[in-house]
């Protein structure tokens, strides 16, 4: 038993250890970077980095056949540390190997955590819009809007898990039942024709859906392709059905019925984040070189405001300049609609400094450890061509 | 003879190159230098017409020399005299390169009548215009990226003809009769016209033909302003803006309104005038006069245009490019035969070509205002340069030609590479708004440059290793102990440079695009640059490799660097997909393969290498 610990403590420790794990974390990236062209890079992250192990579908099963970023990131992790401790001997000359493997745990800690928590949002803002919320740039919820009050808006959103079960849901706030019929992640929504389309896809009963058809479309992952959800929702009153919607994020405008003396919306939509202050788009300035098309620069001035007052300024976001603020960062995306509108995207990474002091740290650290070889080198053939021979 | 051999190429070599500094001279009676010299907005940037005309026979041919049918050589800036003034002239110059043979045979075309094979002028290709139109519309719709060699080379082949087409649409309409006479008399009879049309119109009694001259005019100046390539025309208040300048259409539509003509549209007028009346005095006369004027409102911009212009004659490029050549193979000869003298002649050429791409570097720089690095083929460039320098500190360290004959491979295989990245246009382009970024550009870029340089010489060290002991008995004691300490050193260099620059592009990436790592390819490239080079210090420490083993990993460095570098490009996706080059691939696929040999020969039994059968 002593002997396998030892040997296990010998591996942990080895140089060997470390080089075959490189190599096995450049073969990783090399796979990941080639099946991008394939399945697109959130496919890539998901399947070849933010994994245990990279699985290959044979028939009905799934093998893993490969090792994954976090085994990999974490027994690399291990290695350093193991390494380190075994040997730990703290002298000046080995400073600046400490500062870099130190810093490198930070690196790959920093890696993992931003693959947790981060999260990323957009948000659209035609000239002249205020928007306090920000969109999911991939999830989608069914949005059930209670319009009465002319003061506020009592929005029921039901979330894309429940969508894809297909399951039927019952919630205090409404007074009927929600029953996806059918959740299409991505679809082609097309006018309905006189005869033919199979009946799974003209379910709808009321609102727009009836003079349109909805059917499902594999999903694509090409860079400047969106994929289109849409779902079939039936509404179930204690009378009996209210009747079938189309709902798809084609569907701008949410669709309106009445029910129980009171005023409904429907919508399919990209998830909203509501927040704690707006912004209002004032100008999105896209300039470009005289004479041609290729951009020079794009900007949006914002004004931004908080409902109790305390803030209520303009900033100006545009390319290498985002804005900061409440642990949000915005960062000047896109525009679209003829430079009407502006597209924000919208990140909240708590861990976002780890990886400026990781590598400041290993910045340091290298330049201590080359330079300390350098010193060594020049000062050793300094000394008369006899001796250095 | 030997201690003053290194010298006299010292000598000869800064001769040859002040020669190909000197200033270029007109062949004939016609001033065309001074022609080239004149300014004109293009793609976002004021350049000198010189600079367009090489650029765009770059484009349509591969090459800047143009062929008059007689033989005669003629310079870019005549060409484009030519194609602007005399374009029935200028449709029989073979300046269209086709090289794929379905094409050829699409067009009713042999390689026989091409010039070298492969250049067809505009008479040739004319009857298979609207095929060529048809089957580029097909292949439009096709992705680049996948389009066969076939479809882009249709594509290529229509782009470059709308581009010929711009020009003839750029100073003078096509299509009408003596269209400069009338641009040359236009403030005279302008009255006179406009009233014919409005009687026409108003349905009065009118001069038929001056009113249909007008309309004609009228048509003439929409097709020109919307096609019009070139927008020589600056504005008469505030030339130094570039957003002033028009093309000749949007100028002459603008005289329409007003009854004046730009001066600089008349100006142009008149020259064409003399250019197509064979008038050379007159010519130079109307150049000389048109010149003189912007000198006193836009002086700045035209001593930039005249560097510019004398830049583009001096191809300082090209010389270097000889120069290392020539240098790489004096120093391989030094290791066979005279060590002393020829390894300091290599050293002295090496050094000469590094000044003057240096020099060429730097005059880049001060023409666009930006740190050296803005595109793919100014990375050529500096690849090679940082390479070169590390060679220069390298060789005086250690004297032993190793240095100078890794530079001068280096330098001279870099500069080919950026050759060919120059065909696609104007190398001194207008930075994209995210790379709008000075302070990036120059740390960020800088840094990833210089460590695909460093490893680049690593790989080329390891070359020259492999290549002396298997090949030849030099590679004694003293030079492998060298050149394994050489490649230790570099690698260790290349380690931190390619670490840091990568940092830095996540930092830039945090700034821009809102996180710092995002798996994009051209970050999993740098990445596997530090993996590699981490790995070969790793092995190294670990003693898992020696000498021979640390020769064969940095070898493969050169696989990694060069699939960092291109490699990526070439998936056509990712935030870094700039640069998609067909023939690139297979430039690439030869690159790697020739590495792979190498690695390969490397692997065979120490005994069957030459140096160390000599030694046992």
């Amino acid at each position: 038993m002593a002997t396998v610990l030892r040997e296990l403590r010998d591996l942990l420790v080895s140089l060997k250890l470390t080089v075959v794990l490189i190599a096995l974390s450049i073969v990783l990236i090399l796979a990941g970077t080639l099946d991008q062209v394939n399945i697109g890079i959130w496919a890539v992250q998901e399947k070849y980095f933010h994994t245990f192990a990279v699985f290959w579908s044979v028939g009905d099963m799934s093998l893993a056949i490969f090792p994954g970023g976090y085994t990999l990131g974490g027994l690399l992790i291990i290695n350093l540390v193991t390494a380190h401790l075994y040997r730990f001997k703290f002298s000046w000359r080995k400073a600046g190997m400490h500062l870099v493997h130190g810093g490198l745990v930070l690196l790959l800690l920093g890696e993992l955590f931003t693959g947790l928590w981060q999260d990323e949002y957009q948000m659209r803002l035609n000239e002249g819009e205020t928007k306090n919320y920000s969109e999911s740039f991939r999830s989608v919820e069914i949005a059930i809007t209670d319009v009465t009050d002319p003061a506020f808006d009592e929005v029921v959103a039901i979330p894309e898990p429940v969508l894809a079960a297909q399951a039927t849901v019952q919630y205090p706030k409404l007074p009927f039942r929600v029953a996806v019929r059918a959740f299409y992640p991505n679809s082609a929504v097309q006018m309905r024709a006189t005869t033919g389309a199979p009946a799974e896809f003209v379910r709808a009963t009321t609102g727009a859906g009836t003079q349109l058809a909805a059917a499902p479309l594999p999903l694509t992952y090409k860079q400047d392709e969106r994929n289109v959800p849409s779902a079939f929702v039936e509404l179930i009153g204690p009378d009996g059905s209210l009747g079938t919607w189309l709902t798809s994020v084609l569907l701008l405008e949410p669709q309106r019925f009445e029910f129980g003396g009171r005023s409904w919306r429907i919508a399919l939509r990209f998830s909203r984040h509501y927040r704690p202050f707006s912004l209002t788009l004032l100008k999105f300035s896209h300039d470009r070189y005289a004479g041609t098309e290729i951009p020079k620069n794009f900007s949006s001035r914002i004004r931004l405001n908080t409902p109790d007052g305390q803030d209520d300024r303009e900033v100006l976001i545009y390319m290498n300049n985002p804005l900061r603020y409440a642990g949000l960062t915005f960062y000047q995306a896109g525009f679209d609609n003829n430079d009407t509108t502006s597209i924000l995207q919208v990140v909240r990474n708590p861990s976002w400094l780890l990886p400026y002091i990781a590598c400041a740290v290993m910045t340091l650290g290298l330049t201590v450890q080359f330079g300390i070889h350098l010193i060594g080198f020049i000062r050793k053939r300094r000394l008369p061509a006899t001796v250095a021979a | 003879m030997k201690k003053i051999l290194p010298y006299l190429v010292l000598i000869a070599t800064a001769l040859a190159v002040l020669a190909s500094l000197r200033a270029p001279r007109n062949p004939g009676d016609y001033d065309i230098v001074e022609f080239g010299r004149l300014p004109t907005l293009v793609n976002g940037r004021i350049k000198p017409l010189d600079t367009v005309a090489r650029t765009s026979l770059l484009m349509l041919q591969g090459r800047q020399r143009v062929t008059a049918p007689d033989g005669r050589g003629m310079a870019p800036a005549e060409w484009l005299l030519d194609v602007l003034y005399r374009p029935d002239t200028a449709h029989g110059y073979q300046t269209f390169e086709i090289v794929h043979p379905d094409v050829l045979a699409m067009l009713n075309l042999t390689i026989e009548q091409g010039a070298g094979g492969k250049r067809f002028s505009f008479h040739q290709l004319i009857g298979g215009l609207p095929e060529l139109d048809r089957q580029a519309k097909l292949a439009d719709n096709v992705e680049s990226a996948v389009r066969t060699p076939f479809q882009s080379s249709v594509v290529q082949l229509r782009n470059n003809l709308i581009l010929y087409q711009r020009f003839q649409n750029s100073l003078v309409g096509s299509g009408t009769t003596d269209f400069l006479a009338s641009l040359a008399a236009f403030e005279r009879a302008l009255p006179a016209r406009q009233a014919a049309l409005t009687a026409r119109r108003s349905g009065q009694p009118h001069d038929a033909a001056l009113a249909q001259e007008m309309t004609e005019l009228g048509a003439t100046v929409a097709m020109m302003e919307t096609y019009g390539y070139l927008l020589p025309i600056p504005p008469v208040e505030g030339k130094a803006e570039p957003a002033g300048w028009k093309n000749a259409g949007a100028s002459l539509r603008e005289s329409l309104v007003h009854g004046r003509l730009n001066p600089a549209l008349d100006a142009y007028a008149r020259i064409g005038l003399a250019w197509r009346g064979y008038q050379p005095a007159q010519f130079n006369e109307q150049v000389h006069a048109y010149r003189t004027g912007l000198d006193r409102e836009i002086p700045g911009l035209l001593q930039k245009c005249d560097v510019e212009a004398r830049f583009n004659a001096a191809q300082p490029f090209m010389t270097s490019m000889v120069i290392y050549i020539l240098a790489f193979l004096v120093a391989v000869f030094s290791w066979l035969k005279w060590p002393e003298a020829l390894s300091r002649s290599a050293f002295w050429m090496m050094l000469t070509a590094f000044l003057l791409t240096t020099a060429g570097i730097g005059v880049r720089m001060w023409l666009e205002g930006r740190p050296p690095v803005t595109n793919l083929y100014s990375s050529a460039l500096f690849v090679g340069w940082g390479a070169v320098a590390l060679c220069l500190v390298l060789e005086a360290m250690y004297k032993n030609a190793i240095g100078s004959a890794a530079a001068g491979l280096i330098g001279f295989t870099t500069l080919i590479v950026a050759h060919h990245l120059a065909l696609g246009g104007d190398t001194l382009e207008m930075m994209r708004a995210v790379l709008d970024s000075n302070f990036w550009l120059a740390t960020h870029v800088i840094t990833v440059t210089v460590g695909y340089s460093a490893t680049y010489l690593a790989g080329f060290l390891a070359l020259i290793y492999v290549g002396r002991g298997l090949f030849t008995r030099s590679l004694d004691q003293k030079t492998a102990d060298a050149l394994a300490r050489m490649v230790y050193g570099i690698v260790c260099f290349a380690t931190l440079f390619s670490f840091v620059g990568t940092v830095l592009g996540g930092i830039w990436a945090d700034q821009s695009w809102g996180r710092f790592w995002g798996w994009d390819p051209k970050e999993n490239g740098a990445l596997i640059i530090v993996l590699w080079n981490a790995l070969i210090l790793h092995a190294r420490w670990g003693g898992l490799v020696k000498a021979r083993g640390l020769m064969v990993l940095a070898i493969f460095g050169n696989i990694v660097t060069s699939w960092s570098w291109f490699g990526v490009n070439m998936l056509g996706v990712g935030l870094h997909s700039y640069g998609f080059m067909d023939s690139g691939f297979w430039w690439l696929m030869l690159f790697v393969g020739s590495q792979v040999a190498a690695m390969m020969l490397a692997g065979l039994p120490m005994n069957q290498w030459r140096s160390f059968r000599a030694r046992a």
